[in-house]
């Protein structure tokens, strides 16, 4: 390896922790000087305009997967359990609740209280989460309904006529969650800080593209299930902020380098894959090494499309017509966030092709009904469309008493088996 | 040439075959799997060379298959038992395109190419609900032995519902009708018809296509057959081969390999 390559090839993944580490270090600063944070969530989570108060923020979502990641989310969720929460309950929100009677306690640092949190109805569990820390801190709630069409393929675009009535709504609780930021910080809204924070955004969402479209390169730069997720949690915790802007300007120069230079992200990619739905966080990395064991990679992920909020598109804010545009950004981004949970099929198959997909691997979970129904469904119409070969896999993202590795290698091996088969009999079928 | 094995490690029973290099099968080997694995599959591979009257030297190439397939410590490689079940089932009755395996743990749905390839497949998760082992939970409740559940239950002529999903609850359920006084024959029967509706789910969730086949240890049970054909409305291929499919299927592979004319779908890994 060359000096170029060693300080350029993996420094991604080596900011971007360092990034998460300093992040929970200024929370857990926060939360020993008594300060509080704002709480959101990564459909919409405000964070240009948060940020334009400087505020502190978390991500109860990213704070939860963390438990699990770290193998201890079964203490936070049979704590949530004994004090009275259902076992059917989504395991991010049971892992809080146990945070929360915690007193923010993390092993990344102390989470601070709430003082305000900010949603949307992306999700449905986000307004019934949002209850529980109001009863909770007793604090203000700020739920952003964001509306658009549902229907499948219609999309409404900006300068039709429905579209600028949802617009107009979305600026009106934008200027009402401004006045409600206000009361709770006791400053004024400066809009040429917005302007700022939404500039880092535009910065970051050109890059978060090109990132996507990078992986189309074989071999793929990065493994969009593990690194993609270390970048996902950079892309949320740090939007509006130069410091996010410029680690993703770094992240684009490291991948363009790895395309350059034929720098693949393993060194044996027999299998191009894809992956549907949220990460089995309790086996992180063993998940992705059961694939890896038989030379299959993920190049993409619907994750980085609704867990990015939609930055996937590479929105840019008309910083000229600031509040206008972020509600515009809103309705597109969530409503791409929605499409890329319920109407991922379209997406995945133009992927096929642009991406040069061997196969799809679906990953219901038990925590998520909203993610997760609807893709048996979804994976048989696009094996009818297409006839890529796909695999249905169900565990979930926080509760190893529903992950079995057993069963998921069992599953995983034989779908590698008939992948190889059908690979071999195309190829004799080409010889003949 | 010499010959070719499969040793099928499952939950409940360890399967082995020994196929000549036609395809044939020459001998094989059935034990109860216990706590030892490595033991079941040792055993199971001495009494079908017993019955073929040939010595290990003589077996070329062994695949491990089922849930232990990794512990078939002298095997060469493993393949899993979904593949497997496909092979066997296409080789026995090669207008299968949709294979239904119910073993003591799991229930498999899987679809199958005209070669035998695994077009798509679906199984249960977490839980034994119409499997094998919900036979088990009525075999004891009913204190009627596991061969003799399929000949009581087709004397049925007035079925009760078995409504449980659950192995565990199941046995309640059952007890629970013969305390209402229901005839034993007519609680099997609801049973058998619980499980075919179980299962025939696993298949819609793959999608039905040509002639199904029905493997695994339960496809031994007549009820259960009846129960699926009927749940089905359609006739479905079994034989007393389809106890041994699995391992069938891993000899396949292992002549496959053997013969070098096709690559065997293998993966050669270390336990």
């Amino acid at each position: 390896m060359t000096v170029q390559e060693t300080s350029i090839v993996g420094r991604g993944n080596k900011e971007g922790g360092a990034l998460f580490r300093r992040w929970f270090k200024s929370l857990d600063d926060a939360a020993q000087r008594g300060e509080k944070a704002a709480y959101v969530f990564v459909m919409g989570s405000m964070n240009e305009v948060l940020k334009a108060f400087d505020m502190n923020i978390t991500f109860p979502e990213i704070t939860s997967l963390q438990l699990a990641v770290r193998h201890i989310a079964h203490e936070y969720l049979e704590e949530a359990e004994d004090y009275g929460y259902s076992p059917d309950i989504c395991g991010y929100v049971k892992a809080d609740v146990a945070l929360q009677l915690r007193k923010g306690e993390h092993p990344m640092g102390r989470i601070p209280k709430p003082n305000m949190t900010v949603f949307t109805n992306a999700c449905n569990t986000y307004i019934k989460w949002g209850e529980i820390w109001e009863r909770l801190h007793k604090i203000p709630i700020f739920t952003f309904d964001v509306p658009g069409h549902r229907q499948l393929g219609v999309h409404t675009q900006p300068g039709d006529k429905q579209f600028e009535v949802d617009r107009r709504y979305v600026e009106i609780q934008i200027k009402e969650l401004i006045a409600k930021l206000e009361e709770v910080n006791g400053t004024k809204f400066d809009i040429d800080k917005l302007r700022e924070t939404m500039e880092f955004t535009n910065q970051m969402s050109r890059s978060w593209a090109r990132l996507l479209e990078l992986n189309r390169n074989s071999p793929s730069v990065y493994n969009a299930l593990t690194d993609g997720t270390v970048f996902l949690g950079v892309a949320n915790g740090f939007r509006g902020t130069k410091e996010g802007a410029d680690y993703f300007a770094n992240l684009v120069e490291e991948m363009e380098y790895k395309v350059a230079n034929g720098i693949g992200t393993t060194t044996d990619e027999s299998h191009r894959l894809a992956f549907v739905g949220v990460p089995c966080y309790p086996i992180f990395r063993r998940f992705s090494e059961i694939f890896a064991e038989w030379g299959g990679t993920f190049v993409q992920s619907t994750y980085l499309w609704f867990a990015s909020g939609g930055t996937n598109r590479g929105y840019q804010y008309d910083l000229d017509n600031p509040i206008s545009s972020l509600a515009e950004g809103i309705l597109l981004s969530v409503r791409d966030a929605m499409d890329s949970m319920f109407d991922q099929t379209t997406m995945l198959r133009n992927a096929i092709d642009e991406y040069d997909l061997d196969g799809v691997v679906y990953h219901p979970i038990k925590s998520c009904r909203t993610v997760s129904t609807g893709l048996a469904d979804s994976r048989r119409q696009l094996m009818k469309d297409t006839g890529i070969p796909s695999l249905l896999i169900e565990s979930d993202m926080m509760d190893r008493r529903v992950v079995s590795e057993a069963q998921l290698k069992n599953r995983i091996d034989a779908f590698f088996e008939g992948l190889i088969s059908r690979k071999q009999q195309a190829a004799a079928s080409r010889r003949i | 040439m010499g010959y070719a094995a499969g040793v099928d490690v499952g939950s409940t029973q360890t399967k082995a075959v020994i196929i000549d290099e036609e395809g044939q099968i020459v001998a094989r080997g059935l034990v109860d799997t216990g706590a030892n694995v490595v033991q079941a599959a040792e055993n199971a591979f001495s009494i079908s060379m017993e019955e073929a009257g040939i010595d290990e030297g003589e077996v070329d190439y062994v695949i491990g298959t089922g849930y232990g397939r990794y512990r078939v410590t002298f095997g060469n490689a493993q393949v899993t038992e979904i593949s497997c079940h496909g092979r066997g089932a296409v080789h026995l009755f090669p207008q299968t395109r949709t294979v239904v395996d119910m073993g003591g743990q799991d229930t498999k749905a899987i679809r199958v190419s005209e070669s035998g390839e695994i077009v798509d497949f679906c199984m249960n998760d977490k839980c034994a609900a119409g499997t094998g082992r919900f036979l088990g939970a009525a075999s004891a409740a009913l204190e009627i032995p596991l061969n003799d559940l399929g000949d009581t239950a087709l004397n049925s002529s007035r079925p009760v519902k078995i409504s449980t999903t659950c192995t565990v609850f199941a046995e309640s359920e059952v007890l629970a009708w013969l305390g209402k006084g229901k005839k034993v024959e007519d609680i099997l029967w609801g049973v058998h018809k619980s499980i075919a509706m179980r299962s025939s789910g696993l298949m819609r969730r793959v999608g039905i296509e040509g002639a199904i086949t029905f493997t695994g240890g339960v496809s031994k049970n007549s009820a259960m057959v009846a129960a699926l054909e009927e749940r089905l409305e359609a006739k479905l291929n079994v034989s007393e081969e389809c106890h041994y499919i699995g391992a069938l299927g891993a000899a396949l592979f292992a002549l496959d390999h053997i013969k070098a004319s096709r690559s065997p779908v293998t993966k050669e890994v270390s336990a």
